[in-house]
């Protein structure tokens, strides 16, 4: 398993490289991703003026915006896969399981790209202070990393089900219900400011949490790969 | 036919049991009583999902169509028992703090394996074609059963909950009498599933040899 | 089998859903041969090309792709097997020639650009290397699939409905692939072009 696995991420890279180079000249993803986040923050931001939001709402915000532009942009790459004919190609050309990783890879690099643009955003517009700024970027990450996670075999199951409409968000929410929870609380924690002990119980609810996901998506992925 | 009557009397029987030959429990008063109901409804709703995810697994190692049928069924009565299981919770929670629902962690983690399940129904409309449903469902009903335990056990570990939690957390007095009809109805419940599980199985098996008479 | 590489279907039936589209298949394709798969539209060539390539499980029955008296693996399989088939399409966004270093890349195989230009020129796509496929013609994106089906230099080729969108030359190209894969492997070729059906060592007619 090991040898495997290390053969497996090895060949997920050109997955990730062609993802990357595809996304690079269409931008489709990313503007979705980007578009979404961006005029949700700007309305909130708006709507409240300069009032200052509560440390709960604000971290509820933050984790709602995250996880709603997840759902517009990362099932892009398997159903663009699958509408462009090119899985055929891919299939016979990949195990499943180097196509997996180089997709994770795919979306945690959408993400991260995202949160980088966003949260310093979110920050600036709702005028907020973070209280434990390492924390804070921890949490981000490992928040972002789940959501990349579990969305990643969604999206294929997705993409294989005719990619209808509202289909990812209606799967993925509960799903990813035990991650969102966590992460808003640990973001909420790392704002206002708590012992550090405090958080331990939320970081490694999301630790095993994302564990476990990509564990159970590399088992699984196989049989939502192959017909 | 005679198991059909023998279940009927015997939950017949806990029922009156359970109003009249048990006493008002420790702390909790005649609202005890709810335990007889509400405790075994979520203990089938866990057997019925987990017995779901075991179907879906070997679906997927032996692509036996008969096991996605059972996959379905079993998700489709866990789904009716955790309905049960959320209404006796609210009746209780109503009665002892006032309000129906409050977002307990409790409340909030067998809401969210409702949506789950509602999910996976929804998942299965909107496939057409029958092999990739239920490889598809399959699949996502191991990936929603992977979040159960954070569910049931860590959320509301880590985030405290007003939920009596008995189990690993030292004795509690029961009474007797209360203990024997909390057995035979947890008995009752099983029955109960195992007899509707039947029902569906043929009724679902009959569906599908039509299907299969009308393409023919 | 002498020489230890064939195909051999046994037993094999598909149906879709309810309806069976066939049943009871049992070919063996030998060395150094070429299968010819026939039927009217529906009734299952592409299907049953897609099963020998792995793509789609059958509903009973099985395919061995044998090399070395060894029955393959399904990962095997995918790096000794090229396909060419209508449904099968390449990357828009990227060039042919992005396109070949990405497979390669996937296959893990050594990629070189002379080795590809060398490839997209024998199947008449001179100096397209860099444009993007996006920008292709119908047949020469039909040109650019058989280079990506030889670019592992596969022993098992299927080929559905090869010729299509062709002209002559890309006809005359995709003969000499065949003739050439003869030589040195095995072409399983799904068709009704009279012209392509003289290949065959055998042929199979799906009803």
């Amino acid at each position: 398993m090991p040898t495997r696995l290390s053969a497996w991420l090895k060949a997920g890279i050109p997955v990730l490289q062609k993802d990357l180079r595809v996304e690079f000249r269409t931008r489709y993803a990313y503007s979705a991703l980007v578009m979404f986040a961006v005029t949700t923050l700007v309305t909130v931001s708006f709507s409240i003026g300069g009032a200052t939001l509560e440390v709960d709402i604000a971290a509820s915000l933050l984790w709602i915006i995250l996880f709603f532009s997840a759902m517009a942009g990362l099932s892009r790459s398997f159903v663009q896969e699958e509408e462009a004919g090119t899985v055929v190609a891919l299939k016979l050309a990949a195990d499943p399981e180097p196509v997996y990783f180089g997709k994770l890879f795919f979306n945690v690099v959408l993400l991260f790209s995202l949160a980088a643009l966003v949260v310093p955003l979110f920050l600036v517009l709702l005028n907020l202070t973070v209280a434990m700024p390492l924390y804070f970027l921890l949490v981000v990450a490992m928040g972002c990393l789940g959501l990349a996670g579990v969305t990643t075999i969604l999206a294929a199951i997705v993409s294989k089900a005719g990619a209808k409409g509202s289909l990812l968000t209606v799967l993925a929410f509960p799903v990813l219900l035990p991650l969102l929870i966590g992460a808003i609380n640990a973001t909420r924690s790392a704002l206002a400011g708590v012992p550090a002990a405090y958080l331990r119980p939320d970081l490694n609810l999301l630790f095993f949490y994302n564990g476990i996901a990509v564990i159970a998506s590399l088992l699984l992925f196989e049989y939502v790969w192959n017909e | 036919m005679i198991w059909q009557v023998v279940l009927g009397l015997w939950m017949a029987a806990v029922v009156i049991a359970s109003f009249l030959y048990v006493p008002p429990a420790v702390g909790l008063g005649e609202l005890g009583r709810i335990i007889i109901y509400h405790v075994p409804a979520a203990w089938i709703a866990v057997l019925a999902y987990l017995m779901a995810m075991v179907n879906s697994i070997t679906y997927l190692r032996n692509g036996d169509v008969r096991l996605d049928r059972q996959a379905k069924i079993n998700n489709e009565l866990g789904t009716v028992f955790c309905i049960l299981a959320t209404i006796t919770g609210a009746i209780w929670s109503k009665a002892s703090w006032g309000m129906y629902w409050n977002w307990d962690p409790r409340q909030t983690s067998i809401a969210v394996l409702l949506l789950i399940y509602a999910a996976y129904f929804v998942l299965r409309g909107a496939i057409s074609d029958t092999d990739r449903r239920a490889r598809l469902a399959a699949v996502y009903s191991v990936l929603a059963f992977i979040t159960v335990p954070f569910l049931v056990f860590i959320v509301p570990r880590v985030y405290a909950s007003l939920h009596p939690d008995y189990i690993g957390r030292g004795k509690m007095q029961i009474d007797g009498r209360m203990l024997r009809v909390f057995l035979a109805s947890l008995a009752g419940f099983t029955g109960l599933y195992a007899w509707l599980y039947r029902i569906q199985a043929r009724l679902e098996t009959l569906l599908y040899r039509m299907q299969i008479k009308r393409e023919a | 089998m002498g020489s230890g590489n064939s195909v051999n279907i046994k037993n094999l039936c598909k149906s879709y859903g309810y309806r069976k589209l066939f049943a009871g298949l049992n070919i063996t394709v030998p060395d150094k041969s070429v299968l010819v798969v026939l039927g009217h539209n529906g009734a299952g060539k592409s299907t049953l090309l897609r099963i020998i390539s792995g793509l789609v499980p059958a509903t009973s029955g099985r395919v061995e792709v044998v090399l070395g008296g060894r029955v393959l693996s399904a990962s095997e399989r995918r790096m000794r097997m090229g396909l060419v088939s209508p449904d099968l399409e390449l990357y828009a966004e990227l060039t042919a020639l992005e396109n070949l270093e990405f497979f390669a890349g996937v296959r893990g195989i050594p990629f070189s650009r002379e080795a590809a230009g060398e490839l997209l020129e024998s199947v008449g796509l001179k100096g397209r290397g860099r444009d993007y496929v996006g920008t292709y013609s119908s047949g020469m994106k039909q040109r650019l699939k058989f280079a990506y089906a030889l670019l592992h230099d596969p022993y098992f080729l299927v080929l559905d409905e090869p010729t299509s969108n062709l002209d002559e030359q890309g006809i005359a190209m995709v003969d000499g692939v065949i003739r050439r894969q003869r030589e040195k492997g095995i072409v399983i070729l799904a068709t009704n072009e009279p012209r392509e059906v003289s290949y065959a060592d055998q042929t199979v007619s799906l009803a």
